[in-house]
């Protein structure tokens, strides 16, 4: 566990992605079979334990420990499982380097995989007795699934990558062919063997990424080079059936068909076809919101399908039967793709709409103000060469995405609360309002939504300096800021989308919403009506 | 029975002996003060005269100039001063260089104030002695039951292991020029790293100092730019005091990786606060498990908790039946001092 827990130290607190590959690069190298495969799948997100609820763990710690020291632990950490790991009463005596108990990664791994509920509980606590606070650490990150060390799936494979000199398609390729602790592809890494075969039917292929378009570029490009579609609101979904193997995988190729059952019931088709995850009533795009219900769940009942209906809609097409399509160009593939969503006759999948346009001039005209219907709730655009072969990865050149400039309103700081993390010192989550007028001509501020980003380090700290000298109240975490017509900051607020919301007192929920500007240079007073968020509103449908 | 608030008590200035008429570690000029440690918070200047360790005595010369104080009396471990029916002596502290805990006897009472301390080795300053007493007032910063430190050696090593895994970046230590710097630097020897340490002008003249009292850091340099280009810090290790290090003296290394060594490294989201990359705990100060056993050792009837966080401390000992109280000592850098 040692070596582990060094490694998710290190790794928390580096940021640089260069740096995480080193670390990760080295450990694989250091570290024997089969530990650093049940380490890479942890950090991939591959393993997933629930034998450890919170509630455990801060059971377990209070049976050996005053509630209310553990209470004002807890309240100066902030997190649970690292509060556990430093409070936790070790033996006396005992010297955990040393101690024969101190358990490796893998027999905690192996132990989980086969233990009953109740024995996982004895163990926890015998192997957080034989731990120091990193190892406590990182047993509970583990057991907790909430490694958050900035690792993702991707980083992961470019440190295999890496450590093998391959590039890193080559390990998407064959990832799902593999499985914990990948005996099998550190020994091809190594050069000890051949590469493993990817040939397992229902496979992920790694995807084709755009690049954010820049200003610049347009004077570089010719409008006729490229086909421009809608870039819908959903998630991007790989839906595969290859005979008879249904798969529906995100874009980093996570396997997410048990929260989609219905959809997987419409692949009733013979390929690999790439599109966005929308919920979809009678062929029209529902909002993101409505998205959001459906996603990170185990399952979904049948009153959430009924409710939330999700559909694809479809952008390419990878394979059709045991046709390969990814090395025609995209114009080529568009043909095929047509005629296959025609053949699917799916009332769930339907066809990403290209949408023509002569000038560069045209086509940002159509950006700024999409025909009513679904284009209303795009993101933006997607453009593609017609030239282009199906490219895993986000090469340069030949896709971008055009986004539609976000919202922006003026707003006033009312409430801050403290951040978590490594925010935990800063008041860093601010819930701002805007003007409302009541009946008798009264203006009063009501909250409309909430951002804890966008600004920079150092604006973090004046806000936060303003917050600790402006504060008029204070509730629990939370301080009440001062202000009102002739004193408040105010912070430009930038959101995607703006929905109807009856569980906020103002009627209206952002999408994604974020600080884009301090304005301290502007009088609260001249911050924006809810009248005007209220017209957007009816603006966007 | 003499009640220990007429042997010592709280006072604007700090702790004060009214039979005595002193204070310690006074946070304003005062007549006459005895002074626990050098580090600026507890030793300040232009009191009339300073009681302390020679250690200390010339810790303050060195950092406040030779007049920082009228008189000056220096005191051995152990030796006892008598005046006006009150005796004071020093004991080790284990901290720094010449720290000390003070000893004041009146009226057959016997209060020990601990000034800063730790109970675990440091080849820099002599061991703590606990001191059994009517009334102990003990340091507090790191009074939450989070703040057990591990093992300083394996800090060391994680240090070196990063060294030697990237080694194009210069590994920027963050380490308070007295004390705790110089115990790094001895950690690191210990470890069986003898290339040369580069450090920042503060913490070379208290190197300087360390020196004269017999205390050999190995190879040092300093780590100026005047002769150097960038890239010859690749792969060094830096030590500069910590304000240093967000400053843009630091500017001058190449890719420079920030380290801090400091007990308050144990919770992360306050090395992160601090965007340190390598946070090596290692504390001159008593961890949880440390200030608990000291305080069980010490068996006094009473304990007085001077600054830190005292909460968690007053419940642990009322927990266990002990009487205690906090005085809440301002002036003293509890939260972000040397740590």
């Amino acid at each position: 566990m040692r070596a582990f827990a060094l490694l998710l130290d290190r790794l928390a607190f580096t940021p640089q992605r260069n740096g995480k590959l080193t670390l990760l690069r080295d450990f694989m190298r250091e570290r024997p079979d089969p530990e650093r495969g049940w380490a890479l799948a942890a950090l991939a997100g591959e393993l997933v334990f629930d034998a450890a609820k919170p509630a455990f763990i801060r059971k377990a710690v209070e049976a050996r420990m005053d509630a209310q020291l553990f209470a004002m632990s807890y309240d100066y950490v902030g997190d649970l499982a690292e509060t556990a790991a430093l409070v936790w009463p070790a033996k006396q005596g005992a010297n955990p380097g040393l101690d024969p108990g101190e358990p490796e990664l893998t027999e905690v791994v192996e132990s989980l995989q086969t233990a009953s509920r109740a024995e996982v509980q004895r163990l926890l606590e015998s192997w957080l007795d034989a731990l120091d606070a990193d190892g406590r650490w990182a047993l509970l990150k583990l057991l907790t699934g909430g490694l958050r060390v900035g690792v993702s799936a991707r980083l992961a494979k470019q440190a295999l990558a890496a450590m093998g000199g391959v590039a890193v398609s080559e390990i998407e390729e064959v990832w799902h062919s593999q499985h914990a602790p990948y005996e099998d592809l550190f020994a091809w890494l190594e050069k000890r063997s051949e590469k493993p075969s990817a040939a397992a039917a229902g496979r992920f292929r790694p995807v084709m990424l755009a690049q954010a378009i820049e200003a610049d570029d347009f004077a570089k490009l010719d409008p006729a080079d490229y086909a421009a579609e809608w870039k819908w609101d959903g998630v991007r979904v790989q839906a595969v059936n290859e005979g008879g193997q249904r798969r529906l995988y995100s874009r980093t190729g996570d396997d997410i068909a048990k929260a989609f059952p219905d959809v997987l019931d419409f692949l009733a088709f013979d390929g690999v076809l790439d599109g966005e995850l929308l919920v979809l009533i009678d062929g029209h795009v529902q909002s993101f919101s409505d998205l959001q219900q459906r996603l990170n769940r185990k399952t979904a009942d049948a009153k959430l399908r009924a409710k939330f209906p999700a559909g694809i809609r479809a952008y390419d097409l990878l394979f059709e039967g045991d046709d390969d399509l990814r090395t025609l160009p995209f114009r080529a593939r568009r043909k095929r793709l047509e005629d296959f969503v025609r053949r699917a006759n799916s009332p769930r999948i339907d066809l990403s709409p290209l949408q023509p346009f002569a000038s560069w001039e045209e086509l940002g005209r159509l950006r700024a103000a999409p025909p009513p219907g679904d284009a209303r709730l795009a993101e933006g655009l997607m453009l593609k060469r017609w030239d282009s072969i199906y490219e895993a990865g986000r090469p340069k050149g030949p896709w971008f995405k055009w986004k539609r400039d976000p919202h922006l309103i003026d707003a006033v700081l009312m409430y801050a609360q403290r951040g978590h993390g490594k925010r935990s010192g800063y008041y860093s989550d601010y819930t701002f309002g805007v003007w409302r007028e009541d009946a008798n001509g009264e203006r009063s501020l009501t909250p409309v939504g909430k951002a804890y980003f966008g600004f920079t380090d150092e604006e973090l700290k004046r806000i936060d300096k303003f917050v600790r000298d402006n504060t008029v109240e204070r509730f629990g975490p939370v301080r009440v800021v001062r202000a009102g017509k002739d004193f408040g900051l105010v912070l430009e607020v930038a959101f995607e989308g703006l929905q109807r919301s009856a569980r906020h007192k103002s009627g209206v929920a952002m999408r994604f919403p974020r600080i884009s500007r301090l304005r301290w240079d502007k009088p609260a007073r001249e911050a924006d009506e809810l009248a005007t968020l209220e017209r957007m509103l009816d603006a966007e449908r | 029975m003499v009640k220990p608030h007429e042997v010592l008590c709280r006072s604007p200035a700090g702790l004060y002996c009214p039979p005595g008429d002193f204070y310690i570690d006074p946070v304003r000029p005062v007549k006459r003060a005895v002074i626990t440690h050098g580090h600026s918070d507890h030793a300040r200047m232009g009191h009339e005269s300073v009681l302390a360790t020679a250690e200390t005595l010339a810790i303050m010369a060195a950092r406040m100039g030779e007049g920082f104080s009228g008189a000056t009396q220096a005191l051995r471990y152990g030796e006892v001063v008598a005046r006006d029916g009150v005796e004071v002596s020093l004991h080790p502290a284990g901290h720094i260089l010449g720290s000390a805990q003070v000893k004041v006897r009146a009226r057959g009472l016997c209060v020990a104030v601990s000034g800063d301390y730790k109970r675990r080795r440091d080849p820099t300053c002599a061991a703590f002695e606990p001191q059994r007493c009517d009334v102990f007032v003990t340091e507090a910063t790191f009074g939450i039951p989070v703040f057990n430190f591990p093992d300083d050696g394996g800090e060391a090593a994680r240090l070196l292991k990063s060294v030697a895994q990237f080694p194009e970046r210069s590994h920027l230590v963050g380490a308070y020029a007295l004390g705790k710097a110089q115990r790094l630097i001895l950690l690191l020897r210990e470890a069986g790293y003898h290339e040369t340490i580069f450090v920042h002008g503060a913490v070379e003249a208290m190197n300087a100092l360390y020196g004269r009292f017999g205390i050999d850091l190995g190879p040092l340099a300093p780590a100026t730019v005047d002769k150097a280009k960038r890239g010859d810090f690749a792969g060094a290790i830096v030590v500069a005091p910590p304000s240093a290090i967000d400053d843009r003296w630091s500017r001058r290394f190449a890719d420079p990786l920030p380290a801090f060594a400091s007990g308050w490294m144990r919770v992360r989201a306050r090395a992160r606060q601090r965007q340190v990359e390598l946070p090596l705990v290692i504390s001159d100060h008593a961890d949880w498990n440390e200030l608990t056993a000291t305080i069980r050792e010490v068996e006094a009837d009473e304990i007085w908790i001077t600054h830190g966080n005292e909460e968690a401390l007053l419940r642990w000992c009322a927990l266990g039946g002990q009487k205690a109280r906090a005085l809440s000592l301002v002036g003293y850098d509890a939260d972000e001092g040397e740590g």
